[in-house]
């Protein structure tokens, strides 16, 4: 992998605050001097906010079961 | 044109989570949307020989919820009285002042947008969620609607943490192409 793509992972680890100090310090480092991945970085960031404020919901996976089930039941 | 034909035993895992986030921004209420999409889905079952194969399996479930939520409001409005649009006047007597021109909405507030602007767009990344591939979209589904921990993920799907993060990597590089074009450029 190179360094690069390293860096992605790392960038969506950190989305989920799952980065580890020295993970998000090669982050920031690599940032500064790569551009392409500058860019990534502030649009997977956005992405955050906008997941963020749309409230997402799902359905749980029991309800989920429960639907197939009454699905089931109709057929 | 291509003729789309119905996988009904595969509704649930697609479409249940986009019909749902439809369903809760028409009727605000989670327990009322699972039932709509319940009944959307049998509905769907049961009309399923009407099916013609014009338009997409998505677009007709989502057809028929519209349906669904249009009954529900006529429903808890049977009562002509409820249907009533009634203005709050001021209950203090002596109040003096323009109470029509009170209640007219602030121009230059921009505040009643955002609610509307945020349920579409949570109804335009579902729908972006629902064009990713099937795996992919349950990872980040878990992940980030429901926030569930790496590890328990993991457990549940049988992969390992950096299957897991490249999966995530690829969901999110297509969400972010994806709603590019159909938020951003509309």
């Amino acid at each position: 992998m190179n360094s690069c793509e390293k860096v992605a992972i790392i960038c969506n680890k950190a989305q989920y605050h799952e980065a580890t100090l020295l993970e998000k310090l090669q982050l920031k480092f690599h940032v500064l001097m790569c551009k392409r991945c500058s860019k990534y970085t502030k649009k997977n960031t956005k992405l955050s906010s906008l997941c963020d404020k749309a409230n997402l919901r799902a359905l749980s996976k029991a309800d989920k079961m429960n639907m197939k089930e009454s699905l089931k039941k109709t057929t | 044109m291509v003729t789309n034909t119905l996988h009904p035993e595969t509704w649930v895992d697609q479409y249940a989570d986009y019909l749902f986030n439809y369903a809760v921004s028409r009727v605000s209420d989670a327990e009322i949307a699972k039932d709509l999409v319940q009944d959307t889905f049998i509905a769907g079952l049961k009309s399923a020989k009407n099916f013609k194969g014009d338009a997409a399996e998505r677009t007709w479930l989502i057809a028929i919820l519209k349906r669904k939520v249009i009954d529900h409001y006529r429903k808890i409005n049977s009562n002509k009285g409820k249907a009533e649009v009634r203005m709050n006047y001021s209950s203090q007597t002596d109040a003096e002042g323009d109470w029509l021109e009170e209640k007219v909405a602030d121009p230059y507030s921009l505040l009643e947008n955002d609610t509307l602007e945020n349920e579409e767009l949570g109804i335009a990344i579902q729908d972006c969620i629902t064009k990713l591939p099937k795996k992919q979209a349950l990872v980040f589904t878990m992940k980030t609607i429901q926030g569930i921990s790496t590890e328990d993920i993991c457990n549940e799907l049988n992969i390992n943490p950096s299957n897991l993060w490249v999966m995530i990597h690829r969901s999110r590089t297509a969400l972010m192409e994806c709603l590019n074009k159909n938020w951003f450029n509309v």
